[in-house]
């Protein structure tokens, strides 16, 4: 199939502009008319709702929490970006652009990138009229940070809560279309299945959670927000029931997959600590501008008192191979380079899976500067050390707290123990211009779809992007489906298609039930997450690779001819919930693989070993593969097949990143 | 270190429900008090038993899913902190621990430890918003908002809708909860302009719902995870005696 990325003609800073203004609307009379369905409540699906609602669509909303307020987006800490150049420090839209492009390695698409950029200046306009509590200078005027390696001040915040402010502002607008009757809300409800009539996306097979019971719900179209699909390894950042079901459900019915393989790690988070370990919580990278990573030099220092371990014993590795940047590069290449130590059996902490973020220097620097300060002559070193823990204390004093609640150790004492975790998918539902899918009237936004962060996200854009694709974007480019199905009437939920959608279901949820193994739906998910992380996570290589696929499709016989899920399907069952989320982690899990496997370069979160410089940096090939890898679904015994968007960039140069 | 464990287990909200016992052995100090579930729950399927239900989500304290009294306490011991993260370190080798799901009559149970908060989703449908249209919004900056003002409601916005000041509340009473909400918007300019129906709407909808009435006796601010202050209750009071005045005066 050609895939049309539906970009509008014309320059690039005014092609949104143009063609917003000359797209197909529909009449306020004929929107009363139309039914559409938004699956997902967080930044995304939230703001979609409500505006589709605003606008006089009639709207059903599903999230699988028991409160849409609930959704993943709320765990966000850092903040949201936003081209206002508030600052005056030379920001502008095409700045923002710019970085995103270059942050994601080349490979998003140029149009949606800049479309992002400019309506990032309404977000937080929009958001500031709902009241949400942004920080603010003493002035009153709103007050920004800089973030992730950009070199201007563009980031708004709410202390570490930015998401959860965000989204209680969407929940908000969204629980007044409630109120309204605008929009009809089903908590606690998951979509199972896509309905497609004549080729056309017409409703959802969603499971009741308090009852078991499906139920089949139409409309003229339906917009997927149904976030990341990080938890296909088992452990990461994510909060415990994101899930990938909606959308690779569409992509079973025709919707492509686009570049599945694009993971971020983050470098800085707290290591796992056993076996039982639920999930992974980030630490700040902003620890990074203080903090000096290392190890020991030597293997038998790694289970010493790392204070006993003198300074020539001690490898500050990124200080070593990056001395430019040092602990400052970016996400993906600090992730590596712990990874690579610890591969080498220098890992610290009881699992060995563990890197020293050491706070000593730091500590002295600003103690010996606060005791000149205060006009301490021959301040001793216990004075040094006390002065300098305040001072460490007023910048990252909350992150220190949390830090010590979860590992009980004092980190103003010994180092901080931290290891790389998966946060964010960049890979996605593909999507046009419009952020429509390659099924008609399935579009997908946010997390769920892949269109703007190339191979690796920028810090502080999730949130941007959810709420551009929400808010401003879909309540326009809805209308170009939209504007032809005026004379649709109302879609019946009774036709086969949904009988037949609703039976598959069914049968998927029996065959679980039925199965009446000896191994938990954890378990099989614990062994998943280990294949994906070691064999397609942070570093892959083709032979690897060739070896997970096979280790993914016996563990997938395995789940099918061994697992146990307790109860039945009539009742309040997240066992079963469970197993069927994790049933579908592991079709996608394989794609991901092929994936990974099919794109002989390393660019991104996407590192592959043997694509990389005598130095072991790594290395794209534009020539070959500047292009969006997206993934028909073609039967579960036959391989998935590839199509090519291939993207231009005519308003960028293509250039490697380099930080030694 | 071994555990005893007394949790509630009800099948479905018709259900009478009881406590049924469980030993647990092996539990690291390390673990976080939902991991010690999940460590039962693991054990339950291995014997072909239905584990415990109970939500849960981010594990970050933010979400506001978790929700259960821990001993007595919803979210247990510690203070200004939500189940998920409780460590086991907070509790001693040998210990019982008694775990209930939230009670109060607007939130049923819906199974073991779940029970149904959406009574808390319609109290913010009855007016916990401002209205503003997508797209109509001025300048960020246009209007200034004292840094002082801005952290204030910051301090009211932080509730995460967990209902532990429900669950802690002899009155089952849903003040704490409400006013966070009625304050944040109150005290920002944005919303001031709203404050009259939105107090009456909300407050109307909370007693609708059936949450009892404020007695003063503080155990909500106590238990409250996020530490939201009692104060937002004075105010929302003040907020409330404006309205019910002005809108008499309107007939
Ligand atoms: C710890 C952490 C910190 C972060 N910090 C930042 C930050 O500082 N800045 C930033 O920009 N980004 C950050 N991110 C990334 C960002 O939070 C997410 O990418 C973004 O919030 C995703 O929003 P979303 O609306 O696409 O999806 P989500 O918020 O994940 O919402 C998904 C919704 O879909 C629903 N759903 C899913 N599947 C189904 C189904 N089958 N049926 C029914 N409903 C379904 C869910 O109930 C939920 O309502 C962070 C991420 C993490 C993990
Ligand atoms: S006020 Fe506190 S206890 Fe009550 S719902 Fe909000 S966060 Fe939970
Ligand atoms: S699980 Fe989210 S607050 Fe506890």
């Amino acid at each position: 199939m050609k895939l049309d990325a539906k970009i509008p003609k014309g320059p690039l800073a005014e092609k949104w502009e143009n063609y917003r203004g000359t797209m197909n609307l529909v009449a306020p009379n004929n929107k009363r008319r139309i039914d559409i369905i938004v699956v997902g409540t967080g930044l995304a699906g939230a703001s979609a709702a409500a505006t589709l609602g605003e606008l006089g669509y009639n709207v059903k909303v599903f999230c699988f929490h028991d409160s849409p307020r609930r959704a993943h987006s709320v765990a966000a800490q850092g903040g949201i970006n936003a081209a206002k150049n508030y600052q005056n420090d030379g920001d502008s839209v095409y700045r923002l652009f710019y970085d995103t492009v270059k942050g994601g390695d080349y490979r998003s698409r140029e149009a949606n990138v800049h479309r992002l950029a400019e309506v990032s200046r309404n977000i937080i306009d929009q958001c500031v009229a709902q009241g949400v509590p942004f920080a603010r200078e003493y002035g009153g005027l709103l007050a920004n940070r800089s973030f992730g390696g950009v070199q201007v001040s563009r980031t708004f915040y709410a202390r570490g809560q930015t998401g959860q402010q965000l989204l209680l502002g969407a929940y908000s607008a969204l629980s007044r279309q409630i109120a309204t009757g605008g929009v009809e809300m089903y908590n606690r409800h998951e979509m199972l299945d896509l309905v497609k009539v004549d080729g056309k996306a017409r409703g959802i097979i969603a499971r009741n959670l308090l009852t078991g019971k499906l139920e089949r719900f139409a409309a003229h179209c339906v917009v997927l927000a149904t976030g990341g699909y990080g938890n296909v390894f088992y452990l990461s950042t994510n909060a415990m029931g994101s899930n990938v079901t909606a959308a690779w459900r569409a992509y079973r019915r025709g919707a492509f997959f686009a570049n599945p393989c694009y993971t971020q790690i983050h470098p800085t988070c707290i290591p796992v600590s056993g076996h039982y370990q639920s999930k992974l919580t980030l630490m700040s990278e902003s620890l990074r501008n203080d903090g000096r990573v290392w190890v020991p030099k030597k293997k038998e220092d790694c289970k010493k008192d790392p204070l006993s371990i003198a300074e020539e014993d001690r490898d500050y590795y990124l200080e070593r191979i990056y001395p430019a940047f040092g602990n400052l590069v970016p996400r993906d290449v600090a992730s590596r380079a712990a990874k690579n130590v610890c591969d080498e059996g220098r890992g610290v902490g009881a699992t060995g899976l563990a890197v020293y973020l050491d706070f000593a220097s730091a500590i002295e620097r600003y103690g010996k500067a606060a005791a000149h300060a205060e006009g301490i002559h021959n301040p001793s070193a216990e004075k040094i050390k006390e002065l300098g823990r305040a001072e460490v204390k007023a910048k990252y004093g909350n992150l220190f707290h949390m830090y010590n609640k979860i590992t009980d150790e004092d980190p103003y004492r010994t180092p901080m123990k931290i290891y790389p975790a998966v946060h964010y998918t960049m890979g996605g539902l593909w999507v046009d211009y419009n952020l429509e899918t390659t099924v008609p009237g399935c579009f997908a936004l946010g997390e769920a779809n892949f269109s703007d962060h190339g191979a690796n996200r920028l810090g502080a854009s999730a949130l941007m992007q959810g709420l551009a694709d929400g808010y401003f974007v879909i309540p326009y480019t809805i209308g170009q489906f939209l504007s032809k199905e005026i004379r649709t009437p109302k879609i019946q939920n009774d036709s086969k298609e949904f009988m037949d959608a609703e039976q598959d279901v069914k049968s998927r949820i029996d065959k679980l039930l039925n199965i009446g193994g000896n191994q938990s739906v954890e378990s099989f998910h614990r062994r998943l997450g280990k294949i994906m992380w070691d064999y397609c996570g942070m570093s892959r290589n083709a032979k690897g690779l060739e070896e997970a696929r096979k280790m993914v499709q016996d563990l997938r016989k395995e789940f099918y001819s061994d697992v146990f899920v307790p109860g039945s399907n009539d009742e309040f069952n997240p066992e079963l919930e469970k197993a069927l989320r994790v049933a579908d982690f592991l079709e996608l899990g394989e794609l991901m693989i092929v994936d990974a496997h099919d794109r002989n370069e390393s660019c991104g979160g996407h590192f592959r070993e043997e694509y990389k410089s005598p130095e072991g940096e790594a290395e794209r090939n534009d020539a070959d593969y500047t292009y969006v890898a997206a993934w028909e679904f073609k039967g579960m015994d036959a391989d998935p097949a590839l199509n090519k968007e291939n993207l231009e960039f005519n308003d960028i140069e293509l250039k490697t990143r380099s930080y030694k | 270190m071994k555990l005893t464990l007394k949790i509630w287990r009800q099948t479905n909200a018709n259900d009478k429900g009881s406590f049924e016992t469980y030993n647990l052995d092996n539990i690291s100090t390390d673990m976080s008090f939902l991991e010690m579930l999940d460590v039962l729950n693991e054990q339950l399927v291995t014997e072909k038993k239905f584990p415990v239900s109970f939500e849960h989500d981010c594990r970050e304290g933010i979400c506001g899913a978790c929700s259960m009294v821990i001993n007595g306490q919803p979210h247990g011991p510690m203070k200004g902190t939500t189940t998920c993260q409780l460590h086991m370190r907070s509790f001693n080798d040998g210990d019982t621990i008694v775990i209930e799901p939230f009670r109060s009559r607007a939130f049923p149970v819906i199974r073991d430890l779940v029970v149904d908060r959406s009574a808390f989703d319609r109290i913010i449908q009855a007016g916990g918003y401002i209205s503003v249209n997508t797209g109509q919004a001025q300048d960020g900056n246009a209007i200034p908002i004292e840094k002082d003002t801005a952290l204030a409601a910051f301090d009211s916005a932080t509730c995460i809708g967990c209902g532990a000041c429900v669950a802690a509340c002899p009155n089952a009473s849903a003040m704490l909860f409400t006013s966070a909400k009625v304050s944040h918007l109150a005290k920002l300019p944005q919303g001031e302009v709203e404050s009259t129906k939105r107090v009456l709407g909300m407050v109307n909808q909370m007693d609708q719902e059936g949450f009892g009435k404020c007695s003063n006796t503080g155990a909500c601010e106590a238990e409250c995870p996020k530490e939201i202050s009692i104060e937002n209750i004075a105010l929302m009071n003040r907020e409330y005696l404006k309205a019910s005045i002005s809108s008499d005066k309107m007939g």
